[in-house]
C-alpha cells in the first residue's frame, strides 16, 4: 500500500496477451497481467487451470506460445532468472542430498543466496543440517524447498502449491515463514487452492479458469464488493 | 484467528482492536503490537494491518509517533465514546434479531433483567 520506497509505477510483471498450448490443448489463453513490486498476488483456480503453467514461463521453464512476458523490464532469459526464485510443485532436489549438500547446491547456484537466512529458516522449521533429503516426511521437504526458496535475496518469488498436503501445523510455519520474509522490495506470486488457509496473506487475487482470468482485483476490495471472503467468491466461481 | 464476517480484513481487525481498547485490555496511551508483530500473530498480509491501523489512525483512536510505533489515544472522552457505539452496535443488532423472533419490546425488558439476575446470582 502507501509505504516508503519509489518505483511503485512500474511493476515487477508485466504479462501481455499471453497464451501456451501444448499441441492442440490450450493451457494459457489470453492472460494479461502486471504485479507491483511489493504486492502478495493470489493465483486462485483448481487443478489443471494453468496455474503451474504461468508459474513455469515466468520461472523460464516453458516459452510461451504467443504474448510478451517481461520481469523487471527483462523478457524471461538469464537475468531474469537471476531475480526470480521458483519454488516447484514437487521435489527439486536429489535423493542422495543431506540438507546441507542441499544448501551448498543454492549457494554454488545463486549468488543471491543468504545462507544466514537459511540458518534461521532452518532453526525456525526445526529441520537439521545432517538429514538425508530421502528421510523427510512430505511436510518436512516443503519446509526444507520454501527455506532454501526463502533465503534467496530475489525480487520476485513464485510459490507453487507451498501448502499443498501438508499438516496443519507445518502449514502455520509455512505461513509464518512467508510472512516474516515477505518485504516491500519485492515481489510473492503464490498459487494455491486451498483458498481459506492462504486468502489473509493476498494483497491481489486472480481466479485462473481453464487458461483465462475470469476475475481479479485488490483482495480487501473483492470482499467488499461482494460481501464474501475470496474463499466464498472461489465457490461461487468454481462450484459449478 | 479467523475472519468469518463478509467484511473486509482491515475492517474486522480495526473492530477487533476496538474491542480491546473497549474492554479495557488495551488502555489509552498503550503502544500497539507493531504491524509486523500482529501481521505474524495474525498471519495476515502485513499491507492489511497496516491499512487498519492507518484507518484507526484516521477514526482519532489510534497516534502514530515517528520511529516509536502505534499508540491507543489518551483522548478518554474518545474512548468513552467508542465504548458506547460498539455498545449500541450490539444493542441493536440484539434487537433486531428478538423481533425478528417475533418479541416485542416489554417481552425482551423482561427478558433480559431475568437473565441479568440470573448471571449476577452466579
Amino acid at each position: 500500500m502507501d509505504r516508503k520506497g519509489g518505483n511503485k509505477m512500474k511493476p515487477i510483471v508485466e504479462i501481455k496477451d499471453l497464451s501456451k498450448n501444448y499441441f492442440n490443448k490450450k493451457a494459457l489463453d489470453n492472460i494479461n497481467l502486471s504485479i507491483q513490486s511489493g504486492k502478495v498476488v493470489g493465483v486462485l483456480g483448481p487443478n489443471g487451470s494453468g496455474k503451474t503453467t504461468l508459474i513455469k514461463i515466468l520461472a523460464g521453464l516453458l516459452r510461451q506460445s504467443k504474448g510478451e512476458v517481461l520481469i523487471d523490464g527483462h523478457e524471461v532469459g538469464v537475468y531474469t532468472k537471476s531475480i526470480v526464485s521458483y519454488l516447484p510443485d514437487r521435489n527439486f532436489l536429489y535423493n542422495w542430498m543431506s540438507i546441507q549438500d542441499a544448501c551448498d547446491f543454492y549457494k554454488d547456484f545463486y549468488g543471491d543466496f543468504d545462507e544466514n537466512r537459511f540458518k534461521n529458516l532452518l532453526d525456525f522449521m526445526k529441520l537439521e543440517r545432517t538429514m538425508k533429503v530421502t528421510s523427510l516426511s512430505k511436510g518436512m521437504h516443503e519446509k526444507l524447498n520454501l527455506s532454501l526458496v526463502l533465503s534467496r535475496d530475489a525480487k520476485l518469488y513464485v510459490l507453487d502449491e507451498p501448502i499443498a498436503g501438508v499438516d496443519p501445523v507445518a502449514r502455520d510455519q509455512i505461513l509464518d515463514a512467508i510472512i516474516n520474509n515477505y518485504n516491500e522490495n519485492s515481489s510473492m506470486l503464490i498459487t494455491t487452492h486451498l483458498v481459506r488457509d492462504m486468502e489473509n496473506l493476498f494483497d491481489d487475487v486472480v481466479f485462473l479458469k481453464d487458461g483465462s482470468i475470469v476475475l481479479e482485483g485488490n483482495a480487501e476490495a473483492l470482499r467488499e464488493e461482494k460481501g464474501k471472503q475470496i474463499d466464498d467468491i472461489y465457490k461461487e466461481i468454481f462450484g459449478e | 484467528m479467523e475472519f468469518n464476517d463478509n467484511l473486509p480484513i482491515y475492517i474486522q481487525i480495526m473492530n477487533l482492536i476496538k474491542s480491546s481498547i473497549a474492554s479495557g485490555e488495551i488502555r489509552g496511551g498503550d503502544k500497539l503490537p507493531s504491524v509486523r508483530e500482529l501481521s505474524k500473530k495474525l498471519k495476515v498480509n502485513p499491507n492489511t494491518i497496516q491499512r487498519s491501523y492507518q484507518e484507526l489512525e484516521r477514526e482519532n483512536i489510534v497516534f502514530t509517533q515517528r520511529g516509536m510505533g502505534t499508540f491507543v489515544t489518551e483522548d478518554q472522552q474518545m474512548i468513552k465514546d467508542l465504548r458506547s457505539n460498539m455498545a449500541k452496535d450490539v444493542v441493536h443488532s440484539f434487537l433486531m434479531k428478538m423481533k425478528k423472533l417475533g418479541f416485542d419490546s416489554n417481552e425482551i425488558m423482561d427478558i433480559v433483567s431475568e437473565w441479568i439476575e440470573k448471571e449476577e446470582i452466579k
